[in-house]
């Protein structure tokens, strides 16, 4: 029997940078909010100690910082006619666990989406006809880039991001990109220092009438004070930023930007370590009345609130819904329901490798998001006319992080192992780069969530199921974007280059990205959204689903600066809307 | 707008003299403030004013009573003038003599108005049963009759009396150091038995810290910052010079950060004013050459100047600045030691939030190693300071084992 506990105006599940938002957001109007968090508190000097040697064996390929499967495991498969399998690790996407989530792993990219990605559909259609999209199950997002740009704004200031504008409102700046949607301002910081990599990128492509640019970076370019006071260190590029938290306060997270001013607040509370079973609706189903959660003891507590967030990584979100009946599942076979609906990935099969001799890119000297790239070929910024797929990919060369167990880049055909091998790695270490595409992902009917109907987790609920595969519009979006990477990478003169694309047939085995989008879509109609434009349930109204789940497709950029913005118009939504008159905020 | 500026400036310019020894703000909840009654009867974790913190004092443990309007276990039924008795005079309405861990010497110099807020504020705090048992001394220190003699030599109570052709700012800025805010309780010389030696604020050690010299000394004190700096710092916990950490990083978040912009300019104004201690001996001029200093210089590029800078000059309101701190060109090493073998997290304000930590390296340097290295920073970017020996970096690392750690928890 759950400990009934005393009574909270908002209950959050994770604290992750969604989390981390909305609490800020939401004590700020005097509400009284807890987060229950499954993971456990993290901070700086503790966790990421500046005074040890970054440890790659503990955090990247033990993965410490992240969800393990006895934890919480997912069942996958490629298609409905299979039978789906749990996968025994996580590796193809690795989510987060413990207080900031993926926001203390990630690179620090901090995109935008273009304008009409918000309307996919409508604009698509227009352009191209429908019959281009048969294959798809695109829908627009029921809201604009134009109604989302400050929202944008608000995150990147609070992140202290590196970059350089490319669009100010409405006039083209030279040196930024140019496709991007118009920008109320300038970045927070100029951008990071290019290296070498990135620069023959850059002038080869400037070589051949394309429009490179710093992409946009949340490691801090000089040392930055956000807009919430809290300061940031400038970034030594030790390149330990994906699957480490950052020991030099240099790398935008809940703990560098956030939590230092939401934790002193007593309005706020974070349970650590505490995991969320289920939200408890009201006998009418309209609205939650509680989470029940479960903390490392076994002791079950119910919680209380009057507004439900679930900021868990999205993925984590969709099942919740599903194991609370919050909203109805997505049926494949019908069409019918909308939470599991429109799952999508990334499409990052189309990389050129290049290898050299007598060069020096010293790949150690690296940041997470430390590259040039160019956004010529992605999305709808090229016409699709005469071509046979919708969607593109952002093609970018940089140094992430040049570490010893994972870095090795040797040329085909050498020895996995052995004298051979030991060679060619020395030789090519500092004789090799690369430029890859990063890919739209764009929604299927039979691409879904639900639950899995075999496999449970240790608390005896089922587990998520992932049905996936690569819809064959993507495949060929691939293979022309690894066309468009051959071209450049000739322009880099390499002595050598190996040309790769994406392929049918998911494996959630060697990783790929950990964007994992869509599941309790936004959308302006009930039928093909989970919620509405507010991240607000269609079907339960004092529950917010924030996060990439809210996505209807996938785009060739990193997810997390729409994550950000997101979070703030939902957040500005509760405060200036929803707490005037709790109900569904778009009738539906 | 121009005009109403002019007014208000009269206004206050006027009305600061008058109100040199009293506080500007009523109530009484700001002159708790002033006395940072919290920072000390205020338990980690713990309700407000209901006490429960155990000092450590170089003659054991004290620890600090109840004071919220509890009758049984508080001060409810205290009247003022027993308030006003055991605040300044150091003497419990049952005629038990307190410890000068409270600090009376200095609470005696405040007005009876600040007196009077106070005790009204304090009778509108919320009542908390905690019974607490303040007596944890050794014999014969536990004997609070002792005290009775203590403060025979050393209790010279006296009402604070401006001192004629000082501003009014100086005045103020008095009263707040040397009553209220009792700075001294931390940052004056001790005699043996615990009593200020001096009322020069000339630095000490207290509480495994040493509070550094915070009079006009250049560069050891304050006399190189700014009177702005210096209420930056108080008010932020940052300036441009140093960071609060330890126990200052507590006053600066309970009390002085809370202080009106006026009385800090006006602590300012006074400490900047006061003259420096005793000269302490230059470093040798042949220290730079010293492999002391060379075994520092490397420890240091590898292991500090990823934030602090190679050239020291740390980063705003994150890194603290090393270049010019004059924290680490204090006669006692005692502060340095400590944050490098225990960590340390700087203070966090309303203006200033972020807090960043330092880790320990107590697992990864040994004492000739934190010796070396604090030699370096404090003869390094301009610093002059005495060596440091291995010895005293051990002395400070027994004290610390089983204290507070920022070591990473494996």
């Amino acid at each position: 029997m759950a400990q009934l506990l005393p009574h909270k105006d908002v209950v959050i599940m994770g604290l992750g940078w969604t989390g981390a938002i909305l609490a800020q957001e939401l004590t700020e109007s005097g509400l009284d909010v807890v987060a229950i968090e499954r993971g456990p508190w993290r901070d700086t000097a503790t966790d990421f100690n500046i005074g040890y040697m970054p440890d790659e064996l503990r955090f990247a390929i033990r993965k410490e910082l992240f969800l393990q499967p006895a934890q919480e495991a997912m069942t996958m498969r490629n298609s409905v006619a299979q039978t789906a399998m749990p996968m025994r690790d996580y590796s193809s996407f690795l989510p987060g666990s413990g207080v900031g989530g993926a926001g203390v792993h990630w690179n620090g990219f901090n995109w935008r989406f273009f304008p009409n990605e918000f309307q996919a559909k409508t604009h698509l259609t227009k352009r191209y006809g429908a019959k281009r999209l048969n294959e798809l199950q695109l829908e627009d997002w029921g809201i604009t880039y134009d109604e989302l740009e400050q929202s944008y704004d608000k995150f990147e200031y609070v992140c202290g991001t590196s970059g350089k504008a490319g669009n100010l409102k409405g006039q083209i700046i030279d040196g930024g990109n140019p496709f991007e949607g118009p920008r109320s301002r300038e970045y927070p910081l100029p951008p990071l220092k290019m290296p070498y990599s990135s620069t023959l990128f850059a002038d080869a492509a400037k070589g051949l009438g394309l429009h490179p640019f710093p992409l946009p970076a949340s490691n801090m370019s000089k040392p930055y004070v956000n807009s919430l006071g809290v300061a940031l260190g400038e970034c030594t590029y030790c390149g330990y930023c994906e699957r480490f938290g950052c020991a030099n306060y240099s790398k935008a997270a809940p703990q560098t930007t956030i939590l230092p001013v939401l934790m002193k607040k007593s309005n706020f509370e974070v349970r650590t370590e505490c995991e969320v079973l289920k939200i408890n609706l009201r006998p009418d189903g309209k609205t939650a009345k509680s989470v029940t959660y479960i903390d490392t003891a076994g002791r079950e507590y119910e919680q209380p609130g009057d507004i439900i967030l679930l900021c868990g990584y999205g993925l984590m979100n969709v099942r919740m819904m599903l194991l609370s009946g919050i909203g109805h599942a997505y049926d494949p076979n019908t069409g019918k329901g909308t939470v599991g609906r429109n799952y999508c990935y990334q499409t990052q099969g189309s990389a050129a490798r290049l290898f050299y001799e007598g060069k020096h890119f010293n790949p150690f000297v690296a940041s997470g998001a430390l590259s040039s790239g160019l956004d010529d070929f992605n999305s709808d910024v090229f016409d699709h006319s005469a071509l046979d797929f919708v969607g593109g990919a952002n093609i970018s060369c940089g140094t992430s992080n040049g570490r010893p167990i994972g870095n090795r880049p040797t040329p085909p055909g050498t020895a996995r192992w052995g004298a051979q091998w030991k060679k060619a790695t020395a030789e090519t270490y500092q004789n090799a780069t690369a430029i890859g595409g990063q890919g739209s992902s764009y929604p299927t009917r039979g691409n879904y969530l639900d639950l899995d109907p075999t496999y449970k987790d240790r608390h005896g609920r089922s587990l998520l199921r992932i049905t996936f595969d690569f819809p064959d519009n993507d495949l060929r979006m691939s293979r022309y974007i690894s066309d468009q990477l051959a071209k450049i990478g000739k322009a880099m003169n390499p002595k050598q280059m190996v040309v790769s694309h994406a392929t049918k047939g998911w494996n959630s085995v060697p990783y790929q990205t950990t964007h994992n989008t869509g599941g309790a879509s936004m959308g302006a109609k009930p039928d093909t959204s989970a919620v509405n434009k507010y991240l607000q349930s269609w079907d339960v109204s004092n529950v917010f689903v924030l996060g990439a789940s809210a996505f209807q497709q996938n785009e060739g950029r990193n997810p997390t600066g729409t994550v950000g913005a997101l979070a703030y118009w939902a957040a500005e939504a509760i405060r200036d809307q929803y707490l005037k008159k709790p109900g569904p905020l778009v009738q539906a | 707008m121009k005009t109403i500026a002019f007014a208000s400036l009269l206004i206050a310019t006027a009305i600061v003299p008058a109100q040199a020894q009293s506080s500007p703000q009523a109530g009484g909840r700001y002159q708790a403030v002033l006395g940072d009654c919290e920072g000390c009867h205020t338990a980690v974790g713990g309700k407000p004013f209901a006490g429960g913190t155990v000092l450590q004092t170089p003659f054991g443990k004290i620890a600090v009573p109840n004071i919220t309007s509890d009758h049984d276990t508080g001060i409810g039924s205290w009247t003022e003038a027993d308030f006003r008795r055991a605040l300044r005079e150091g003497e419990s309405p049952g005629g038990e003599r307190l410890y000068p861990a409270m600090p009376y010497p200095a609470y005696a110099q405040m007005s009876d108005a600040d007196v009077a807020s106070l005790w009204a504020y304090m009778k509108t705090v919320a009542p908390v049963h905690n019974a607490v048992e303040p007596n944890l001394l050794p014999f014969p220190f536990n004997i609070r009759t002792l005290m009775a003699g203590w403060n025979w030599l050393y209790f010279k109570p006296a009402p604070f009396a401006p001192t004629a052709g000082k501003s009014a700012d100086w005045n103020r800025g008095a009263y707040l150091v040397n009553g209220p805010g009792h700075c001294g309780a931390c940052h004056a010389p001790k005699t043996l038995l615990g009593a200020d030696r001096s009322a020069a604020l000339t630095g000490a050690s207290l509480q495994g810290w040493f509070a550094p010299e915070i009079t006009g000394a250049k560069p050891r004190g304050i006399g190189n910052w700014s009177a702005g700096g210096i209420a930056t710092y108080l008010k932020t916990g940052w300036s441009s010079h140093s960071v609060a950490t330890g126990p200052m990083a507590e006053v600066v978040e309970r009390s002085t950060s809370q202080m009106t912009d006026g009385d800090l300019n006006a602590i300012a104004v006074y400490l900047k004013d006061q003259p420096a201690g005793a000269d302490m001996q230059p470093a040798s001029a042949s220290l730079r050459s010293d492999p002391a200093m060379q075994a520092g210089g490397r420890l240091y590029r590898d292991n500090c100047a990823t934030c602090h800078g190679a050239d020291g000059k740390g980063e705003r309101l994150i890194f603290p600045p090393l270049a010019g701190n004059a924290i680490l060109v204090q006669s006692s090493a005692e502060s340095l030691t400590r944050v490098v073998l225990a960590g340390a997290q700087a203070a966090g304000t309303k203006a200033a939030p972020t807090a960043p930590s330092m880790p320990s390296y107590a697992w990864k340097f040994n004492d000739a190693q934190v010796a070396n290295l604090l030699t370096y920073i404090r003869n390094n970017w301009g610093n002059a300071a005495q060596a440091v020996s291995a010895e005293s970096v051990g002395k400070i690392r027994a004290g610390l084992s089983g204290g507070p750690s920022l070591a990473n928890k494996e």
